[in-house]
């Protein structure tokens, strides 16, 4: 139902709709509009031709321009990459304690640190390097295998119990499975362990398990169970457990040993970028 | 009497209600000269604002060594907002924000009280506008001269007048382009490396922008801008009652209208002469005789013309006037101009710019040379070291407002037992004592450890309290020392 009128006020037409007794004026779009509006369309037109556009089955339109957003992505890379090269360079020739005396390679390199162990070393560690049971909390105070800068570096190098040929090696014997010791026994040296750091623990077992410890275990984790670097054997006698601290997980260590992989980053990464990692985490607190 | 009579112009309004439609090409307006109080008064204030602009940023203020000299001065590349004895960081973009409000506020109270006194006399548009039409009509000659030369056909006469006036036109936007640069950087050199091509490319386009703009607002478009582009004319209906001063007619002395020989009789009839010399000097190409309307700025260059007519037909003055919607209504002479300045909304405008203003005083007059911001770390939340201690990692942010190198002493308050160290300098780390460069910022690490023991219910409210060494002055940031549950 259309009728077309003129409105007296206005002098223009409506545009013949009708809804309960609203009518809508026909007013006409403004000239600036229209042409607005023109001239997106011939612009749309141009952009078909000369960009990338149109959808193929396996391809789509290239463009006249040979525009592509890959390849832009690719020259800034490149670009990046260049503009980075003296400084990689300059982080490679100097020895890491030294870093540190040039404030603007130091603070390039923990930039660069952080975003690298984000990518590569968080799945483990963390995304603050806190670490969790069997991998190692790298903001505290207790190293394993040295927590000098170039021990850090060592390590992301070469791994621990990796498969590089220059890895670290420390074996937590299973004690219990591989029947080097009795049930009992396992249990003596867990409560002599845990008396360590505790106090009120069974005093006889204690005492059985001092001498057991004594014959087993001092020769890696020392004889007062301060640990060994060398062999990667945890300090005993701290407040910090590699994999737990209560009773069952102590047991269970000494009954089936531990034997977790670091893996060896000298393949992988770029030594600058190991560089940077291992400054990154000598940086975070408990570098020595 | 003696005065020559006064003609009737032919002229008519614009935007005379019967000639509106849809599509309508617009109509060049030849405004005339006109003459009296509130040209003079505009003259004045044209030049005190145009001084103002260009002449600002050639004021000089000695702040010390590496600080700029520039009085005013917006430095985008160091981040800092200069004016006088002022100098502001990014972060104290909200004083930015009082003096918008305040600006603001201040257009609202006078546009209450004297309607669009901005429209008329100190809007960037009608400076230039007037500026231009000055311009062209030193160039071109007056009204009548210009209309004809816009009808006479092609000529070397025509072309030079023509080309001169567009020249000058430029020419004046290229100064109003390039004063604006200067307040973006040091303006004698930015002078001469601007002359010399050694300028920054976005010191060259902007002036090319202004110049355009200004070009095409003051010279080609003109009353376009205020009618259509600028939201003001439509905003200040809500600002305005019928209290507030607007440029008015008074109908009631004015109608009917009819044009007056020499001693013919004033009975029976308006004082208005339709000579429509009002609408000849209009810059906004509007008749004021229709009423208050959207297009009138109120620049009172109509009072002017009017007022000229009446003394020459010997009639007070004051046909059209300042006056309120009320008494534009009256139908005696307007002699003095009743306005009840004290109203709900200009009491409310007055109290709202004095409570702003207030607050922005205390705060630039409170504002101190040290600011400290403390970011806990939040991954990890705290490690345990391996002698059973707790410790919390902070970055802290120290920022020295003065322009020479400070050191700050980083104490912590309210956690017993505590050893706090930097993070640059390891656990011996006698005294915490953090150098920050003049005019910068220093983030620097901090590390606190305290025995387990200390930590009630996990946490732990700690002061960080920082020390000027040198003033004494010092500031202070609570946060958490957190440890296990």
């Amino acid at each position: 139902m259309s009728k077309v009128e003129k409105d007296e006020i206005s002098g223009t037409d409506t545009t013949g709709h009708e809804w309960d007794g609203i009518k809508e004026l026909d007013t006409p779009m403004p000239r600036w509009w229209l042409w607005t509006f023109y001239a997106t369309i011939v612009w749309a037109i141009g952009y078909w031709i000369v960009m990338p556009a149109w959808p193929l089955i396996s391809d789509h339109t290239r463009g006249m321009l040979g525009y592509s957003s890959r390849a832009n992505v690719e020259q800034e890379l490149a670009a990046v990459e260049e503009s980075r090269a003296d400084v990689l360079k300059a982080l490679r020739e100097t020895e890491l304690a030294e870093v540190k005396d040039n404030q603007e390679l130091y603070q390039f390199a923990l930039t660069g640190g952080r975003s690298h162990f984000a990518v590569n070393c968080s799945q483990c560690h963390g995304s603050g390097a806190q670490g969790g049971p069997g991998f190692p909390n790298l903001n505290d105070d207790d190293w394993l295998w040295g927590g000098s800068v170039d021990d850090i570096y060592q390590t992301i190098q070469y791994g621990i119990r990796s498969d590089h040929e220059d890895t670290r090696v420390g074996n937590m014997p299973a004690f219990l499975k591989d029947e080097i010791l009795e049930r009992d026994q396992v249990s003596d040296v867990t409560e002599y362990v845990l008396s360590l750091s505790q106090e009120g623990r069974d005093a006889e077992a204690v005492a059985r398990g001092k001498e057991v410890f004594a014959n087993e275990c001092a020769s890696c984790h020392g004889e007062n169970a301060k640990g060994g670097r060398d062999f990667g054997a945890p300090n005993l006698a701290d407040a910090i457990w590699f994999y737990g601290g209560d009773k069952e997980t102590i047991y269970k260590t000494i009954a089936n040993g531990r034997a977790n992989v670091m893996p060896a980053w000298e393949q992988r990464l770029d030594d600058a970028v190991i560089r940077q990692i291992s400054l990154y985490v000598h940086s975070l607190g408990g570098g020595e | 009497m003696s005065n020559p009579p006064v003609e009737k112009i032919d002229v008519e309004a614009v935007n005379k209600k019967e000639n509106r439609s849809l599509y309508v090409s617009r109509k060049q307006i030849h405004p005339k000269r006109a003459e009296g109080t509130f040209r003079r008064l505009k003259w004045i204030i044209m030049g005190i604002t145009l001084a103002i602009y260009y002449v600002s940023p050639w004021i000089r203020w000695d702040r010390g060594a590496g600080a700029p000299d520039q009085a005013i001065l917006i430095d985008f590349e160091h981040r800092r907002f200069y004016f006088f004895f002022i100098e502001l960081w990014p972060q104290e973009v909200y004083y930015i924000t009082g003096i918008l409000i305040l600006a603001a506020l201040s257009l609202f109270l006078v546009t209450s009280l004297f309607g669009r006194a901005w429209c008329g006399y100190s809007c960037p548009q009608t400076v230039w506008t007037d500026l231009f039409v000055f311009v062209e009509r030193a160039i071109e000659g007056d009204r009548n001269a210009r209309i004809k030369l816009d009808k006479a056909p092609f000529s070397f006469s025509k072309l030079v007048k023509r080309v001169t006036k567009h020249t000058a036109w430029i020419v004046i936007g290229l100064l109003t382009g390039g004063a604006w640069i200067f307040y973006f950087a040091d303006a004698p050199t930015l002078l001469r490396n601007f002359i010399s091509g050694e300028a920054v490319p976005v010191a060259y386009s902007t002036v090319a922008i202004l110049t355009a703009t200004t070009y095409v607002f003051g010279g080609l478009m003109r009353e376009q801008v205020c009618t259509y582009m600028c939201p003001w004319p439509r905003i200040q209906g809500a600002m305005m009652d019928e209290h507030s001063l607007i440029v008015t007619y008074h109908p009631a002395r004015g109608e009917p209208r009819g044009p007056h020989k020499k001693n013919d009789s004033w009975d029976d009839r308006g004082h208005c002469i339709d000579c429509n010399l009002c609408v000849a000097v209009c810059p906004m190409g509007i008749d004021i005789r229709d009423g208050a309307q959207l297009e009138c700025i109120n620049c009172a260059l109509c009072i002017d013309a009017c007022d000229g007519v009446m003394e020459k037909v010997g009639l007070p003055k004051g046909l059209i006037s300042y006056d309120t919607h009320e008494g534009s209504l009256k139908k005696e002479p307007v002699t003095k101009v009743k306005v009840p300045f004290i109203r709900g909304r200009t009491v409310a405008y007055t109290v709202l710019l004095a409570l702003v203003g207030s607050i922005m005083t205390y705060a630039l007059l409170t504002r101190s040379a040290l600011e400290v911001n403390v970011i806990r770390d939040r991954n990890p939340l705290y490690v345990q070291l391996s002698d059973g201690t707790i410790r919390n990692g902070y970055t802290i942010k120290l920022l020295n407002k003065l322009h020479e190198t400070r050191r700050y002493q980083v104490t912590i308050d309210g956690l017993e037992g505590s050893k706090a160290w930097l993070q640059s300098e390891g656990p011996r780390t006698e005294q915490l004592v953090v150098p920050v460069p003049g005019d910068s910022l220093s983030a620097v690490k901090l590390f606190i450890a305290a025995p387990r023991d200390v930590l009630e219910k996990g946490n732990h409210d700690i002061v960080v309290v920082v020390k000027d060494l040198v003033s004494g002055l010092t500031d202070t940031q609570d946060t958490t020392f957190k440890g296990p549950k």
